[in-house]
């Protein structure tokens, strides 16, 4: 049990898959101007990222590694991911009509998130058990959501200040993640 | 309408230069461009996957259909990666192992299904080819430049053919900061915000 603790904490602070892996940063950009989206942006994250490490975990077990076939990786995996966020998205549009509102536009924008893909990746190069891969899958989605939610915090802030001609819009933004980065940074050696 | 082949070509190589015109595909960006030949080495194999997949969805953009067409341009560029990946491992296995997850990741890279999205699937073959290298060979030297910087000021050595240069001298500090996560962030904010200092003039 501590082990599995110990690898969560890991996920969601030290190698934070936003600021310390590099992942998914189109969309951290994207949908961090106002809360309300980068809520939901997080919160279909946290949805389609552990569902999508499942599957590929058993994709890749029981499928790619039966039949020899591990060269097909990369195909397969997205294959996956496109066709379970289209599916989630049908299933809660007639299901769950509210959450479906919520997540609105962010579902399909989904498959084209590294951070997805890269999870299941690093799920299948770490030769995670099944139950770890949930974990690492469900904890890097939690940090995800609170780079997101706590840069979304900071930019809303910056909206009221005097910001320089040529360091508006992306630039700041890009110069204040990697403040927020250096903070997530002196996590490092905590376990 | 009618633009030539040629300003098909240059508009990727500073107009629309991903990533600081077109904000795309910035994981890599990020991540790859610890060292000059890292970035300038994944720039190359995004340009290849680039240009392959603009030609092959630019020759079938009548045969998809529209409703389907993301999931095949997907399993197009796919298949070039999957390309790129396996030849890597054979030829330039030290490369290959640097840039471990981020050559799957190609298959994510906004830029790849963007230009694929908004470019092939509505112009010729010829000029989807030069949009692909226009576009491809700007990320790469993007990716250079970036890598060069952090190279520079993280370690004070540039490697260039695999030869170490020491070009700050043995007294020089590095600068860490540079090489790890944050630095990365800030660089590129910053070479941004002096490539909008340059056009404001």
């Amino acid at each position: 049990m501590g082990d599995y603790i110990v690898l969560a904490i890991s996920c969601i602070l030290i190698n934070n898959i936003l600021l310390a892996q590099y992942l998914g940063n189109c969309p951290f950009l994207g949908t961090s101007k106002k809360m309300e989206t980068a809520i939901g942006m997080a919160m279909a994250v946290v949805f389609v990222l552990v569902m999508a490490g499942v599957i590929t975990w058993i994709v890749n077990k029981y499928i790619l590694q039966q039949f020899g076939i591990e060269y097909l990786r990369t195909v397969s995996f997205i294959l996956v991911i496109a066709s379970l966020v289209q599916f989630v998205e049908m299933f809660l549009k007639k299901s769950i009509p509210a959450l479906y509102a919520g997540l609105g536009i962010f579902l399909p924008l989904i498959t084209t998130n590294c951070a997805v893909m890269g999870v299941c990746l690093i799920n299948v190069n770490e030769e995670y058990t099944f139950l770890q891969a949930i974990v690492t899958s469900f904890s890097y989605a939690i940090g995800f959501g609170l780079a997101l939610i706590l840069f979304a915090g900071v930019r809303e802030r910056i909206l009221l200040a005097r910001v320089p001609k040529p360091l508006q819009d992306t630039s700041i933004a890009l110069v204040t993640a990697g403040i927020l980065s250096l903070t997530f940074f002196a996590f490092k050696g905590m376990v | 309408m009618a633009k030539t082949l040629v300003q098909e070509f240059t508009k990727g190589l500073w107009d629309e230069i991903p990533p600081f015109r077109l904000v795309l595909g910035l994981c890599p960006v990020l991540a790859v461009t610890k060292t000059v030949e890292n970035g300038i080495g994944m720039g190359m194999a995004t340009t290849f996957v680039l240009v392959c997949s603009n030609i092959l969805v630019s020759s079938l953009r009548n045969v998809i259909p529209s409703k389907v067409r993301i999931a095949c341009f997907i399993i197009i560029i796919a298949t070039f990666v999957t390309v790129v990946e396996l030849v890597m491992q054979a030829y330039t296995y030290p490369l290959f192992l640097k840039l471990g997850i981020f050559i799957p990741l190609i298959v994510v890279n906004c830029i790849v299904l963007g230009r694929a999205e908004a470019f092939a699937s509505k112009n010729g073959v010829m000029a989807s080819l030069a949009d692909g290298l226009g576009i491809g060979i700007g990320f790469t030297l993007a990716l250079g430049a970036l890598g060069a910087v952090r190279e520079l000021f993280g370690t004070g050595i540039l490697t260039i053919w695999e030869k170490p240069i020491q070009i700050f001298g043995p007294s020089f500090q590095p600068f860490t900061f540079m090489i790890e996560a944050p630095g990365a962030f800030v660089c590129l904010g910053l070479m941004l915000c002096v490539m909008n200092m340059m056009e404001s003039k």
